[in-house]
């Protein structure tokens, strides 16, 4: 058994998905999905009992780059990740009737392929590779069945485009360059070359400029609200679910180690950028009257302090960064879920147009407050942990750090409970707000039940890496 | 040499065929002779010859450039099947004259003296003039043969006189005796000028910065055929002509050459992707986006012998990507006056195999992952890097990401339901769409396993 399996069986997915017709394609895809979520797991266990999961095989010998994947706490959690998360997603859109479904539900399924592939990638250059890849599908998912006007969509997914692969581009420079000094593009070479603080500065900055704007990190973050809002929502949901940790875990495995010498300047302003982040996009998240902007700002505001946690490199910080991982990932599907469970009854965006829901549809709001509550960070849910974990590392270095960061907290309890009062409290609305459906108490209850268990008893997930 | 003689043999037997009457079987004669060929410069693989006093000389560089031009004249022909019905009686002079180009083009690789070289020059780029004015009825074709033909004229003019230096310098045409003699001796101040002379023809030959003025006004005249050559065939036989006087020139050039090929390699580079973004025609948008990868293939050049297998592969990326293109492009525009990139609006509804094609043909020239341009630019970049090239890949690098805008305009254009004009018929052409399905998939085989074409060159 072995870690390929995972990468096999989405890219055959994709391809029978497209063959099927529009009527099965979103259950082969669910199916797909299910498969390879319980294959993950399967995996995480033979992990957990020490046996090897890796694959390598050169691929071309001139230059040296292998098709290596290896298997580590940090890939499997992130691997774990992707392949339970993808299962509800594909649930959540169910509600939703897309034109041409077979193509979308494929390019879904590609884009597992290559975002499990990212994640697994021992190899920089199959790594790279596997980072681009996953940016194709999403173009064409935002660009095809997203929202808004034709030339607006068009112009907000170009953008996208071009602004991450500008910065995909130094990334690669700093690959090409790393394999220059020690001709091999694997991790083990990578990590343990020895650069001189200058060649160090260059590599970090390369790196960060793709990381950067993937997180998206101040001030490399405009492309990240408009493309999130004009996404369908299942397009938002792999952005925000995993496609921007792609970036997070890549400042684990390979800037940190790689040019982890970079000088002290360097390492401060990217962590203070990320901070500014932070505050800077809980303060706009306040002033925001679309639910959909709301919930980016309020995404790029949590990742801002998982991004300050991982440059932090100690590892409380490392640790941390996983675990937020994993809670946002959940926690930012449940609420962009949400969002769209309220669009499709009021047919709006706009928060002002919704309200006195709680009184039309109890159970829905129960949800709405556990998914809350952990995107706050309360304790008793998984939010709470990895939150913690991450300001106390960042307490470790400066103090000063950690309380401009824990601002994140108050700041992202007031503009989301604001949104709650304002969307879901109130007097009783005038539209019919239907309770949830049985698929979307599935999709809704899986999440909860995460978040709360988790929350409870991480060991679950921190037996992995810690 | 068999080679050689086997394309000439082919050229006469299509006149032939057509006195003969039998204009039918050209083009599938053709295509078997070009296989032969292409079968006898394969047997030339690994055995050193040389022939008529080193005019010819065959080694493994020669045959795998020319293995290419042969598969590539080979897709060529092919098209003129499809593209040249409406004035079939001429078939045969247009395939006799795609031939002869190929000729041209084998002479311009395997020539071990500077008449032969010039020969082969002159007998492409003559070819080629006649082709680019071919479509006498319409005056943009007038004005590209006439435009081209003058201006290269001119080129080859400026090359004629640098080998005259030359010889005058070295004492002979001999491309080994040149290169001795040019290490050991001291040289008069005429040889470098003589050179610089030849730099320029042949800049202009591969429509490099600043002698790129006539590719876009030439390629959008020139029938879209004929583009679809220019593009492919001609640049890289140019390109593999520049690459050989390279390893024999540039060893005795002055330490700080190296500075100009560079400056002209960016200059280049930032013409060719800064002049694309606003173009409506997509020949001109294809000119433009040649002139950047004759950047990169001087890039190629520049890095010298070692970076042999990398210029061979990009030009193998690029000239399979360029005819899928140019296939599906020629699919489109068939019955079309002019061809502009409006004319692509939704065409993924119509033909989805063929827009997926062109995309993947366009994200190959742009370098996106799995795709064989990616690896090409990879290669580059790390070679470069290697030798210290820091500012070159910088632009490099930026230059890509700007050609992204362009490429994905057109890309966007075919995927553009809205506006589209729902009136618009694309008659079914099966020779244009196997052509590109064919080219594409090369692409990919090539793009998943480098190792096939990198190994060839041990």
């Amino acid at each position: 058994m072995n870690c390929i399996i995972i990468l096999l069986i989405y890219i055959i997915g994709a391809l029978i998905t497209l063959a099927s017709g529009a009527k099965y394609s979103a259950k082969i895809a669910l199916g797909t999905s299910l498969v390879n979520a319980v294959i993950a797991l399967i995996l995480a266990n033979g992990y957990m009992n020490g046996e090897n999961l890796s694959f390598t095989q050169q691929w071309i010998s001139n230059p040296n780059v292998s098709l290596s994947f290896v298997v580590d706490g940090l890939s499997l959690t992130m691997l774990l990740l992707t392949t339970l998360l993808l299962p509800v997603i594909i649930l959540a859109s169910f509600n939703t009737l897309y034109s041409k479904s077979n193509q979308l539900y494929a390019l879904v399924l590609f884009m597992a392929f290559a975002m499990s592939g990212t994640f697994l990638a021992q190899d920089g250059l199959v790594y790279y590779i596997f980072w681009e890849l996953a940016l194709l599908p999403i173009f064409f998912i935002g660009l095809l069945w997203g929202g808004d006007e034709w030339k607006v969509r068009k112009r907000v997914m170009v953008t996208f485009f071009i602004y991450t692969f500008a910065g995909s581009l130094f990334m690669l420079a700093a690959f090409a360059y790393m394999y220059t000094k020690t001709g091999s593009f694997t991790w083990d070479a990578l990590s343990s070359a020895v650069l001189s603080t200058q060649e160090a500065n260059y590599i970090f900055l390369a790196f960060f400029l793709a990381y950067g704007i993937k997180i998206p990190v101040f001030p490399l973050h405009t492309w990240q609200a408009n493309t999130y809002e004009k996404s369908p929502t299942i397009g938002t949901m792999l952005l925000s679910g995993i496609m921007l940790k792609m970036g997070i875990y890549s400042i684990l495995r390979w800037q940190m180690p790689v040019a982890g010498n970079v000088s002290e300047n360097i390492l401060k302003t990217v962590v203070v950028l990320c901070i500014i982040g932070i505050i800077y996009a809980s303060l706009i998240a306040l002033r925001q009257d679309n639910i959909k902007r709301l919930l980016a700002y309020s995404s790029m505001a949590h990742v801002g302090l998982v991004a300050a946690g991982a440059y932090m490199g100690n590892t409380t910080g490392y640790q941390g960064a996983i675990i937020q991982m994993v809670a946002h990932g959940f926690v930012v599907v449940g609420l962009f879920y949400l969002a769209d469970l309220i669009y499709k009854r009021y047919d709006s965006y706009m928060i002002k147009d919704m309200g006195g829901i709680r009184s039309q549809a109890p159970k829905f709001t129960t949800f709405f407050l556990i998914i809350l509550f952990s995107s706050i960070g309360l304790p008793g849910t998984f939010g709470f942990i990895g939150e913690f974990t991450l300001l106390f590392a960042l307490s470790e270095k400066e103090l000063l750090y950690a309380l401009f960061a824990g601002t994140s907290v108050i700041l992202g309890a007031y503009y989301m409970l604001k949104m709650f009062q304002n969307a879901v409290l109130g007097t009783a609305n005038t539209k019919v707000f239907a309770e949830v459906t049985a698929k979307e108490y599935l999709v809704l209850g899986i999440i909860c039940v995460v978040l709360i268990g988790l929350g409870i008893y991480p060991k679950l997930l921190t037996d992995l890496f810690i | 040499m068999s080679t050689l003689i086997a394309l000439a043999s082919l050229a006469v037997l299509i006149l032939v065929l057509e006195i003969l009457n039998l204009r039918k079987t050209i083009v599938p004669l053709t295509l078997i002779g070009l296989l032969v060929a292409l079968g006898l410069n394969v047997c030339d693989y690994d055995i050193p010859q040389s022939f008529f006093n080193h005019m010819i000389e065959v080694n493994n560089t020669t045959v795998l450039f020319n293995s290419l031009f042969i598969v590539l004249s080979f897709f060529i022909v092919a098209l003129g099947q499809s593209f040249y019905k409406e004035h079939y009686e001429k078939i045969s002079d247009y395939t006799s004259l795609k031939i002869f180009l190929l000729i041209g083009a084998y002479c311009m690789t395997a020539f071990g003296n500077m008449v032969m070289f010039f020969l082969g020059l002159e007998i492409l780029s003559i070819t080629l003039y006649i082709l680019a004015g071919s479509d006498r009825l319409h005056i943009k074709s007038n004005e590209a043969g006439m435009k081209y033909f003058l201006m290269g004229s001119f080129a080859s003019g400026f090359i004629l006189f640098g080998i005259a230096l030359i010889y005058g310098a070295t004492g002979s045409f001999d491309t080994e005796q040149i290169q001795l003699a040019s290490q050991h001796l001291a040289m008069p101040r005429w040889f470098m000028v003589g050179f610089v002379l030849m730099l320029v023809g042949l800049l202009f030959k591969i429509a490099a910065f600043p002698f790129h003025f006539w590719a876009p006004d030439v390629y959008q005249g020139a029938p879209l055929l004929t583009t679809t050559t220019m593009s492919t065939l001609a640049k890289v036989a140019a390109v593999g002509a520049f690459y050989k006087l390279s390893v024999i020139f540039f060893p005795s050039m002055p330490a700080n050459f190296v500075n100009l090929i560079a400056f002209l390699i960016m200059a280049t580079l930032i013409v060719g992707n800064v002049m694309a973004l606003k173009q409506n025609n997509i020949k001109r948008l294809m000119a433009y986006s040649g002139i950047s990868h004759a950047g990169f293939m001087l890039m190629a050049i520049l890095l010298g012998k070692g970076a042999e297998p990398y210029l061979f592969y990009y030009m193998t990326a690029y000239t399979l990507a360029g005819i899928a293109a140019f296939s599906v492009i020629l699919y489109v525009c068939q019955d079309k006056k002019e061809e502009l990139v409006i004319h692509f609006r939704g065409f993924a509804k119509h033909r989805p195999v063929l827009a997926v094609t062109l995309s993947l043909a366009l994200l190959s020239m742009a370098g996106i992952p799995i795709l064989a341009g990616f690896f090409g630019k990879l290669f580059l970049f790390t070679e470069a890097l290697k030798q210290g090239f820091y500012t070159t890949v910088i632009i490099a690098v930026l230059t890509s990401i700007v050609s992204i805008y362009y490429y994905f305009k057109v890309i966007i254009t075919m995927f553009t339901y809205k506006n589209a004009d729902a009136k618009i018929v694309y008659p079914k052409n099966a020779v244009y769409a196997t052509v590109a399905v064919v080219t594409i998939i090369l692409n990919l085989i090539i793009g998943f396993c480098p190792s096939i074409i990198i190994d060839l060159f041990n």
